[in-house]
């Protein structure tokens, strides 16, 4: 009774309520869309075309959805034991450099399936370390989290200019980048996958690590849900006082739990470094890191929920382009306040239609049971 | 006296699938005090909320001496004359009495005018009501007593003509409570009308002049409590008879199994909360802890269970020292035969948003049976979260319900079947039937003694000296952080109460 909100049917809950939220976001963006003066509707067909259209288009929307996967498994692994980690973005671009030094090191004697293993526990061993400071920080010292991994995020950015201008740039070179790798440092795309529809991948960079991506979320819902250590984590993520008395170590969980979500965050470096550019460039994240927070909030954390809600974004971005490319009064920047409300609807705001959503179920069901009585009798 | 001080006719309210007020009809006469008991959980609550304004009634009416009045916020429920007393004082702690008592109702952006003329109406009040509080006094530094009374000051300060106290008894001692009992005869014979909601049959008996009885969102029964009887009233809130006395026989002590010596707890701010405390708990025996709540009784069950650290002391489980200085671990505790039933069971005990059977192996879950190697056996979880449920009748019979779902008795009971299965050689238990309902509360005590009896060493804290009387053999009464006597369980309640109070203790000490 403490509970005013009863318990809905699960594809109310999870299917319903975010389709919902999702659309009365894209209500209000066409609004905005409409006070500049422009077409919402074409604007909605030039989003829509710019991501599905072509097999190009298909495969560009799940390069960018490939991305997100990681970064919001990253943010759910962490949420999942009650830490909030921010520090994706600075833990990704940390991540590049195990794929960078890999590939450096073996992608002129060596085929890419050598070479990606290594660059997997490269970028995955580099994004915990990054982890692993805050995480460590607030288990041993008591520094919050969401404090330490932003500051984090800037040390990254800082350290990054310093190894792309310094240590990782080929001398003679201007651009602070690495060289361009060689074919062992490049992954082999997913055509085929595409094929099987019928769609032309086109130049699209939609590669092999989407595969891994996929591999990763069921990999954390294994963790999350089938093991030890992802019911130590449930319980402190719900209860710190029962995870206490349980007899679990706080400071344990939070190191492990930030080195793993380091891991899925610094993991999602391969994506552009191997999967698209074949070299690391400065700046490479993008931002994919806190995307990864909106992916997490609006897949409610689990890897069912989180690779619609990054192919939702894949299509944002990629669609986005589009928009600005075919209407230029539509900058960029519109295709950022059109995610702005979707995270304002899906994630800040999402209970704001549940109870009206609920009222109407319970109304209905009580009929339902009503008339099942009077049948019954 | 006839006249009727609040009508409810056909309340009805619905949470979403949760119907928990139906159709409710309640008459409360004015002068009089009308007790409203039922089980956690039959919707007392959410009835006196709906009064208060706090939800809308989905559909019925309020009428207030004789009109129809619709109570959209607590602030209408005031200007109707109604005043609640809730549970968990509404005080800001660190606000003089004064200031409390006129909060939100200061009446003047500038304060002085306020204060000088709320002075005057507490005074007056003060004088009234036999309701002695110095007014400048701060809240956090009056005892839980007065704070209620400061509570109660507010509602008569807003003009409340219907006092509605929510449990008001649970946090005082016998003789606090004897006193507000004293202020509510008082304020019933100023022709104030007052709602005593409780779960505690006793009371009923001792001061309502009507009670009315709910079960499961209905009001099944109202009495002229002269004209009824403990059993009658327990019969119709869980709606069958229940043992209400516990059957024991007598303690065959053994062993010592769990030794308390001078055990000192601070807390963060570095109060002392457990002062040099020590005792002795043998196999076979109940050792129940009387106190008012916040005594140290809860900082000595997490020091000896190793959630808090001691300062100081040493603890021996079977013989063996706990390190309750340093590294006692509640997981190491379990290994070796400590188990504990926490005294928060949803913030300590269960994860509330898990399925039953992942609160079965809290705690136990690093046991090979539920493992696969670094997987949990979910099959043998579930299975074994079933046999509990069959062993202790947990309800309903749904392992992969959440446990949020279940009434408190059930909770608890998922509790007691994971902590008692194992057959640990020391049990704690904090308040075992806190917000459980009658029904429920029977199989728990019956439980703890089948503990006794088979052996097993039960600690048990509770603020219900009731429960502490009927199932310890000895008692132990802890006052301001010290046990300041030992008595059997027969004990009269007044002499316990002394204890509690810290009054004959302190002549005890001084001896």
């Amino acid at each position: 009774m403490s509970n005013p909100y009863a318990k809905l049917p699960g594809w109310v809950e999870y299917g319903l309520v975010p389709l919902v939220n999702l659309a009365v976001a894209f209500l209000v963006a066409g609004l905005v869309v409409l006070l500049v003066g422009e077409n919402p509707f074409e604007a909605a067909y030039h989003l829509i075309n710019g991501a599905f259209g072509r097999g190009e288009y298909i495969g560009f929307t799940l390069y960018y959805a490939t991305t997100f996967i990681f970064t919001g498994l990253a943010v759910a692994v962490a949420f999942h034991a009650g830490l909030f980690n921010i520090g994706g973005e600075g833990q990704a671009y940390v991540g590049g450099i195990g794929v960078a030094l890999a590939c450096l090191w073996l992608d002129q004697t060596m085929p890419w399936f050598v070479v990606f293993p290594l660059a997997i526990i490269g970028s995955a061993a580099f994004g915990a370390v990054w982890a692993f400071l805050p995480g460590w920080l607030q288990a041993k010292r008591g520094s919050h989290i969401v404090i330490t991994t932003i500051m984090f995020n800037f040390i990254a950015s800082s350290l990054m200019v310093y190894l792309l201008t310094k240590v990782l740039k080929p001398l003679g070179s201007m651009a602070p980048q690495t060289r361009t790798f060689a074919e062992g440092g490049q992954l082999p795309k997913l055509d085929w996958l595409l094929a099987i529809f019928g769609l032309d991948i086109g130049t699209a960079p939609f590669n092999i690590s989407f595969l891994l991506a996929l591999v990763a979320a069921f990999g954390v819902w294994l963790l999350i849900w089938r093991t030890k250590l992802g019911y130590e984590m449930r319980t402190m993520g719900h209860s710190p006082s029962a995870a206490r008395y349980a007899g679990m170590s706080e400071s344990r969980i939070t190191v492990i739990t930030m080195m793993i979500s380091g891991a899925l965050a610094g993991m999602m470096a391969l994506n552009p470094i191997m999967g698209e550019q074949g070299r690391m460039q400065l700046d490479f994240v993008q931002g994919a890191g806190f995307v990864g927070i909106a992916v997490a909030l609006m897949g409610r954390s689990h890897p069912a929920g989180i690779i619609p809600a990054a192919v939702l974004f894949g299509v944002l971005y990629q669609g986005g382009a589009e928009i600005s490319f075919e209407m230029p009064s539509i900058s960029r920047d519109m295709i950022v306040i059109i995610q702005g409300l979707v995270i304002l609807f899906a994630g800040a705001l999402e209970n704001m239609f549940r109870p009206a959503i609920t009222r109407l179920f319970s109304i209905s069901s009580r009929r339902a049971a009503v008339v099942a009585q009077t049948k019954g009798a | 006296m006839d006249s009727i001080a609040i009508e409810l006719r056909g309340i009805d309210k619905s949470f979403g699938l949760v119907h928990a007020n139906k159709n409710i009809n309640l008459k409360v006469r004015k002068g009089t005090i009308h007790g409203v008991i039922g089980e956690n959980g039959a919707g007392k609550s959410t009835l006196m909320s709906i009064l208060y304004g706090f939800y809308q009634a989905d559909s019925g009416e309020i009428h207030v001496d004789g009109k129809q009045v619709s109570i959209r916020d607590p602030n209408a429920a005031i200007a109707a004359g109604i005043g609640m007393v809730h549970q968990h004082f509404m005080l800001v702690e660190n606000f003089t009495v004064l200031e409390n008592v006129m909060l939100g109702a200061e009446e003047s952006r500038i304060l002085n005018k306020g204060i000088a003329k709320a002075r005057v109406e507490l005074k007056r009040l003060e004088r009234e009501y036999a309701l002695e509080v110095n007014p400048d006094a701060v809240i956090e530094e009056l005892p839980v007593g007065l704070q209620q009374r400061v509570e109660i000051l507010k509602a008569l300060y807003r003009r409340a003509d219907i006092l509605i106290l929510d449990e008001p008894t649970g946090v005082l001692t016998p003789a606090e409570a004897d006193h507000l009992f004293r202020v509510l005869e008082q304020l019933k014979s100023q022709g104030k009308t007052i709602i005593l909601i409780t779960h505690k049959l006793r009371e009923i008996m001792a001061i309502t002049d009507e009670v009315s009885v709910m079960r499961r969102g209905e009001m099944v029964a109202t009495r002229t409590t002269a004209e009824t009887s403990v059993e009658e009233l327990a019969e119709l809130m869980v709606g069958r008879r229940v043992l209400l006395r516990v059957e024991k026989g007598e303690a065959k002590p053994g062993d010592v199994k769990l030794s308390v010596d001078g055990l000192t707890v601070k807390d963060s701010r570095g109060v002392t909360m457990v002062d040099n405390v020590s005792f002795n708990l043998r196999a076979g025996e109940i050792v129940g802890i009387a106190g008012v709540a916040g005594n140290g009784q809860s900082e000595l069950l997490e020091a000896i269970s190793g959630i808090r650290r001691a300062v100081s002391g040493d603890v021996l489980l079977n013989g063996k020292a706990i390190d309750v200085t340093g590294h006692a671990d509640p997981k190491e505790l379990r290994d070796r035969g400590l188990a504990h039933v926490p005294e928060d069971r949803h913030h300590v005990g269960l994860v509330l948003k898990f399925e039953e059977s992942e609160n079965a192996i809290l705690g136990y879950h690093h046991d090979k049976r539920y493992l696969n190697g670094v997987f949990l056996n979910v099959d043998a979880i579930r299975k074994d979260a079933e046999q509990k449920i069959a062993e202790y009748d947990i309800r309903p019979p749904n392992a992969r319900l959440k446990t949020a779902n279940f009434s408190g008795g059930n909770q608890q009971k998922i509790v007691l079947a994971r902590e008692m299965e194992r057959g640990p050689d020391v049990l704690i238990i904090g308040q075992p039937t806190r917000g459980v309902d009658v029904g429920a509360i029977e199989f728990i005590h019956k439980r703890i003694i089948e503990m006794r009896d088979q052996g097993k060493a039960v600690l048990l804290v509770s603020v219900e000296l009731d429960e502490i009387r009927a199932l310890s053999d000895r008692i132990l009464v802890m006052f301001a952080g010290r046990v300041v006597g030992e008595r059997d369980p027969d004990a009269t309640e007044g002499e316990l109460g002394l204890l509690m109070a810290g009054v004959e203790g302190r002549k005890e000490a001084a001896e």
